[in-house]
C-alpha cells in the first residue's frame, strides 16, 4: 500500500475537492462578481469615456470634497481614539468597560440614524437650528455637517484596531518605563507607540477608506448640492439616478480601488505587525 | 537605603492583599519576600515602587515619606517578573533609556550615555549584546539586560520581582549567586520577592514570610529553620511533615503512628508537630513499612515509608540495613512541636 | 491614597472623555429625546402607521434571513479557508474582506447592476427560474448577504482555528464517522462564535443603507426599509417622526441583541 496517509481530522479527498469547489464558487458569486461589474461597467465605452468621466467639473469637486472630510475626520478619530486606547489599556478606573462600549456603539448604529441625530441637533428644526440660523452659521447641508457625520461613523476603527493590541501588550513596558523615571508623554512615544504602530497604521487606513466611501449619513446631512456637498459616494448616487451610469461607474471604480488597496495594505500590516 | 512600612494595608474589592503589613529593611541588607502565591509579596513590592496604591498605612524610604511620590520621582530599580524589556529597542538603547528619558538639565550627554551603557554591559558581563533586540536572547540574558536598566539610573534601592523565575533550574542557581556576589560588591538595598524557599535562603540576609497578606515572621533563614514563629512558617519551610500528637508529662505522642516520643516543654494537650525528613530515622522492626528507596552515595538513604496509612519522608538511621518492603519505626531526632490540634 | 503608576491618565481620558460626549453621547442623547415632542400617544400613533410597521418588519425580516442564509455560507468559507488547501485559498481569503473595504453605494450599483432583469446573474435567473431578484424584497437580501457574511467568516474562523484537530482524533478514536465528528464534535464548539458572527452581521445589515436602496426598488409598503423611511420624513421636515424611527430601530435591534447574547451565554452554560 502506498496510498498517503489520512489523518483521523481530514475529510476524503473526493470531499474536500467538492467543499473548496463550493467555496471557490460561492466566492467568485458573492464577492468577486461585484467587483468585476463596477469595473466592467467603467470600463464598457472604453478608457477615454472613463478619464472624461472623472475629469468633470462636479466629479472633480466630489473628488476634492471627499478628501477635505477625511483629512478632518481621521485625525480626529486617531487622537481620540489612542487617548481611549491608553487610558483603558493602562489604567484602572470605574467605567472603564463602559468607555469600550461606548467607543464600539457607533458601529451597532445604522449610518442614516448617524446622520440623523446631526440633523436632530443642527437642522433647521434641531435644538440649535434657530441659534445657528439667526447667526448664519450652516452645519446642516454644509461641511460641518459632512465631518460630524463622518466621525461619527468612522468613530470606532481606530481603538477597534489597537485596543486588543494594547490590551494584550500589557502594563509591565510601560510601569518600568515609569520607575525609570520616563513622563507621561515619553512613556507613550517611545513604549507604547512603537509597540502598536502597525496596528495604528492599519486602523488609520481602515478608518479611512470608511470616511471615503460612507453614503447612508453624510446622505442625510449633505442636501446633494453638486459642486458643493457632494461627496464621491452621493454623486455615484447622483449620476446613476440620472441615468448617466458611465460617470457613475467610473466614479464608483475609484472607491473600489480605494477599498482594494486598503484591503490589500491591511493584510500586509497584519503579516508586518505578527512577525515585529 | 532603608525602607521602613508601617501598618500597610491595601484591598483589593473586598480582599485584603495586605492586611497592616510592616517591614523595617536596613542599608545595604538584601531581603527576601517569602509566601505562597497571593500572600501579597509581589504587592508589597509594587506598593513601594510606586506601582501600587495603599489604603492605610504609611511607607519611608531613607526617612522621607513617600505619600504622594510617583514611580517615577522615587529612583527605584525594578526587575519586573518577566523582565519587561522594551521589545522594540535594541539592548543598548534599553539600558539607556533612564538617562535618556531625564529632562535635559540633568540628562548626560550622549558620549556619557554611551560610556555609562557600556560600563553597564560589563558589569552584567554581556558586551556582546549591545545591538541585540530583547526577542533574540535567552532567558538568563534578558535577567541581565533587565538588571543592567534598572542600575543604570543608579537606584538607591533595587526591588526584585521573582527575577528567576523564568529560567531553567540549571541557569537559575549560577544567576542568583552571581546576582547575590554583584549585590554585595555594589551595596545596593535590595528586596526580593520569590516563592522559592531555597532561593530565598540562600540569598537573603533576612526572609520575611508572608501569608495571607501579613508578616509572619522576618528574620534571618537559620532562624526561621530552627525557631519557627507560626505552625505556617514551620509547615512552609523545610519540608517538614505535619503530624497530630498528644502532649503529655513534657514528652509527644504520636500513636498510633509508629514514632518514638518526642520531649517538649510544652503544656499538656493535643499539639502539631512539624518533623523534616533528616530527622526522623526509619529502624528496623515496626508497624511502617519501607516503600521506597533513594540511595544519596556514601551510606546515606533516604526513604519513603508509610506509616498507619500515611506516607512520610525518613532516613535510615546509620549502620541499619533497610530494604523495600521491610518492617520499621521511627525516631524524631528533634522538631518542632505547637499546642493545638490544626 | 490612590497611586497611578503609569503617569499620563488625566489627559488621555480627558480627551477620551471629551470625544466621545461629543461625537456619540449628545447625539444619541438627541435621537432618545426629539421623538417624545410628540408626546407618547403622538410616537405612537407617528410609529403604527400602516408604511412604518411594513417597513420595520422589512428590514427586521430581511436582516434576519440574510444572517440565516449567511451562515451555512460563512461557515463552508471558514472551514475552506481554515482547513482546506487549494488553488487561490488565500485571494479567497483576502476577498471576504471586500464587503467591509467597499463603499456601500459601490456595492449597491453593483449588485443591481449584477441582479437587473439584464444584468450577469439577473438575466439567467429570469430566464431559466422567472426569478425577479432586483426591484424586490428578495434583492435587500441579496445585498445583505454580501454585508453580513464577512461578520460570520470573521468570528468563525478565529474559533475554528484554535479548535485544531485533537478533538476530532478523538472522536474518530472513538469510533465516530466523519459526518459524526463534524456533527458532534466540531458544529458545537462553532456554535457560540455562529451566534455572535449572526448578532454582528444582523447589526450591520438592519441599518444599512447603501448597498440596499439601489437594488430595493423602494415601493412604499413592499420594499421600502426603515432607513429610507427615516429619510423620507426628513425630507418632510417631520424631525421627531424621523426620530422615532431611528430610535425604534436601535431599541428593537438592541433587543435583539440582547436575546442572542442570552442564548449564546446557554450555549456556552451547556457545553461547561
Amino acid at each position: 500500500m502506498s496510498a498517503r496517509f489520512r489523518s483521523a481530522a481530514e475529510d476524503a479527498p473526493w470531499a474536500r475537492a467538492l467543499l473548496a469547489l463550493a467555496a471557490v464558487t460561492i466566492g467568485i458569486l458573492i464577492l468577486a462578481l461585484p467587483l468585476a461589474a463596477v469595473f466592467t461597467e467603467a470600463l464598457r465605452r472604453g478608457w477615454g469615456v472613463l478619464r472624461a468621466a472623472l475629469a468633470e467639473e462636479d466629479t472633480m469637486a466630489a473628488i476634492r470634497l471627499t478628501l477635505v472630510v477625511a483629512a478632518i475626520a481621521v485625525p480626529i478619530n486617531t487622537i481620540g481614539g489612542l487617548a481611549a486606547c491608553w487610558a483603558i489599556a493602562k489604567h484602572d478606573f470605574p467605567g472603564r468597560r463602559l468607555l469600550v462600549v461606548l467607543v464600539e456603539l457607533p458601529f451597532s448604529v445604522s449610518p442614516v440614524i448617524s446622520g440623523l441625530v446631526f440633523v436632530l441637533i443642527f437642522g433647521a428644526q434641531g435644538w440649535l437650528g434657530p441659534w445657528l440660523q439667526a447667526r448664519d452659521v450652516q452645519i446642516i447641508f454644509a461641511l460641518p455637517g459632512l465631518v460630524l457625520a463622518t466621525i461619527f461613523v468612522t468613530f470606532p476603527f481606530v481603538a477597534r484596531t489597537v485596543l486588543p493590541l494594547m490590551q494584550e501588550q500589557g502594563r509591565e513596558e510601560e510601569e518600568a518605563a515609569a520607575t525609570l523615571g520616563a513622563s507621561g508623554w515619553q512613556i507613550f512615544r517611545r513604549v507604547t507607540l512603537p509597540n502598536i504602530r502597525w496596528a495604528l497604521l492599519s486602523g488609520v487606513l481602515l478608518c479611512n477608506a470608511r470616511a471615503m466611501g460612507e453614503f447612508g449619513a453624510v446622505s442625510v446631512v449633505s442636501g446633494h448640492v453638486r459642486g458643493m456637498t457632494n461627496t464621491m459616494p452621493l454623486h455615484v448616487e447622483i449620476l446613476y439616478n440620472e441615468y448617466q451610469f458611465a460617470g457613475a461607474f467610473a466614479v464608483a471604480a475609484l472607491l473600489a480601488l480605494l477599498g482594494l488597496v486598503t484591503l490589500a495594505a491591511k493584510t500586509v500590516l497584519e503579516r508586518r505587525g505578527r512577525r515585529a | 537605603m532603608t525602607v521602613e512600612a508601617e501598618r500597610i494595608t491595601r484591598r483589593f474589592g473586598d480582599a485584603a492583599a495586605l492586611d497592616g503589613v510592616d517591614l523595617a529593611v536596613r542599608e545595604g541588607e538584601l531581603v527576601a519576600l517569602l509566601g505562597p502565591s497571593g500572600s501579597g509579596k509581589t504587592t508589597l513590592l509594587r506598593v513601594i515602587a510606586g506601582l501600587e496604591g495603599t489604603d492605610a498605612g504609611r511607607l519611608r524610604i531613607a526617612g522621607q515619606d513617600m505619600a504622594g511620590v510617583p514611580a517615577r520621582e522615587r529612583g527605584i530599580g525594578v526587575v519586573f517578573q518577566h523582565y519587561a524589556l522594551f521589545r522594540h529597542m535594541k539592548v543598548a538603547d534599553n539600558i539607556a533609556f533612564g538617562l535618556d528619558v531625564r529632562p535635559r538639565a540633568t540628562r548626560p550627554d550622549r558620549a556619557a550615555i554611551a560610556d555609562r551603557v557600556a560600563a553597564l554591559l560589563d558589569l552584567v558581563q554581556i558586551p556582546e549584546l549591545a545591538q541585540r533586540y530583547p526577542d533574540q536572547l535567552s532567558g538568563g540574558q534578558r535577567q541581565r539586560v533587565a538588571l543592567a536598566r534598572a542600575l543604570a539610573i543608579e537606584p538607591r534601592l533595587l526591588l526584585l520581582d521573582e527575577p528567576f523565575g523564568a529560567l531553567d533550574a540549571l541557569v537559575r542557581r549560577d544567576v542568583r549567586r552571581w546576582v547575590r556576589g554583584l549585590q554585595e560588591r555594589l551595596g545596593i538595598t535590595t528586596i526580593l520577592v520569590t516563592h522559592d524557599q531555597e532561593e530565598a535562603m540562600e540569598m537573603a540576609d533576612r526572609v520575611a514570610v508572608m501569608e495571607r497578606g501579613r508578616i509572619v515572621q522576618f528574620d534571618a533563614p537559620a532562624a526561621l529553620l530552627e525557631h519557627p514563629a507560626t505552625p505556617f512558617v514551620a509547615g512552609f519551610i523545610g519540608d517538614a511533615a505535619q503530624l497530630p500528637c498528644r502532649i503529655a508529662g513534657g514528652v509527644a505522642h504520636f500513636d498510633p503512628l509508629p514514632i518514638a516520643p518526642l520531649p517538649v516543654s510544652l503544656a499538656d494537650g493535643p499539639g502539631t508537630a512539624f518533623l523534616r525528613p533528616a530527622e526522623l530515622l526509619a529502624e528496623p522492626g515496626g508497624s511502617a513499612v519501607v516503600r521506597l528507596l533513594r540511595p544519596q552515595g556514601g551510606g546515606e538513604l533516604h526513604l519513603v515509608v508509610e506509616a498507619a496509612g500515611q506516607v512520610l519522608d525518613a532516613r535510615a538511621a546509620p549502620g541499619t540495613r533497610l530494604a523495600r518492603g521491610d518492617a520499621c519505626h521511627l525516631v524524631p531526632r528533634g522538631g518542632r512541636v505547637f499546642p493545638g490540634a490544626t | 491614597m490612590r497611586v497611578r503608576a503609569i503617569p499620563g491618565f488625566g489627559l488621555s481620558i480627558g480627551v477620551a472623555l471629551t470625544w466621545v460626549s461629543l461625537i456619540v453621547l449628545v447625539p444619541l442623547l438627541a435621537l432618545a429625546v426629539k421623538p417624545w415632542e410628540l408626546g407618547v400617544a403622538g410616537v405612537i400613533r407617528s410609529l403604527s402607521e400602516d408604511r412604518v410597521l411594513a417597513s420595520l418588519a422589512l428590514s427586521f425580516g430581511t436582516a434576519a434571513l440574510a444572517g440565516l442564509a449567511s451562515l451555512p455560507i460563512g461557515l463552508l468559507l471558514a472551514y475552506a479557508i481554515v482547513r482546506l488547501r487549494f488553488l487561490g485559498r488565500r485571494i479567497l481569503d483576502g476577498m471576504v474582506d471586500l464587503p467591509f473595504a467597499l463603499p456601500t453605494a459601490v456595492a449597491g450599483i453593483a449588485l443591481t447592476a449584477l441582479f437587473a432583469p439584464n444584468g450577469w446573474l439577473g438575466a439567467p435567473l429570469q430566464a431559466w427560474f422567472g426569478w425577479k431578484v432586483a426591484f424586490t424584497p428578495a434583492g435587500i437580501v441579496v445585498a445583505l448577504v454580501f454585508v453580513a457574511l464577512p461578520f460570520i467568516v470573521r468570528t468563525v474562523e478565529p474559533v475554528l482555528r484554535d479548535l485544531g484537530r485533537d478533538a476530532e482524533e478523538a472522536a474518530a478514536t472513538l469510533g465516530a464517522t466523519r459526518p459524526q465528528a463534524l456533527a458532534r464534535v466540531v458544529l458545537p464548539a462553532l456554535a457560540p462564535a455562529l451566534v455572535s458572527g449572526f448578532g454582528l452581521g444582523f447589526a450591520r445589515a438592519v441599518g444599512e443603507y447603501g448597498s440596499v436602496i439601489f437594488i430595493a426598488g423602494n415601493m412604499p409598503m413592499v420594499s421600502e426599509i426603515a432607513p429610507l423611511l427615516i429619510v423620507i420624513r426628513l425630507e418632510q421636515f417631520d424631525y421627531a417622526g424621523a426620530a422615532a424611527v431611528g430610535l425604534a430601530m436601535l431599541l428593537l435591534a438592541f433587543a435583539v441583541l440582547l436575546g442572542l447574547s442570552l442564548v449564546q451565554r446557554g450555549l456556552r452554560r451547556g457545553r461547561a
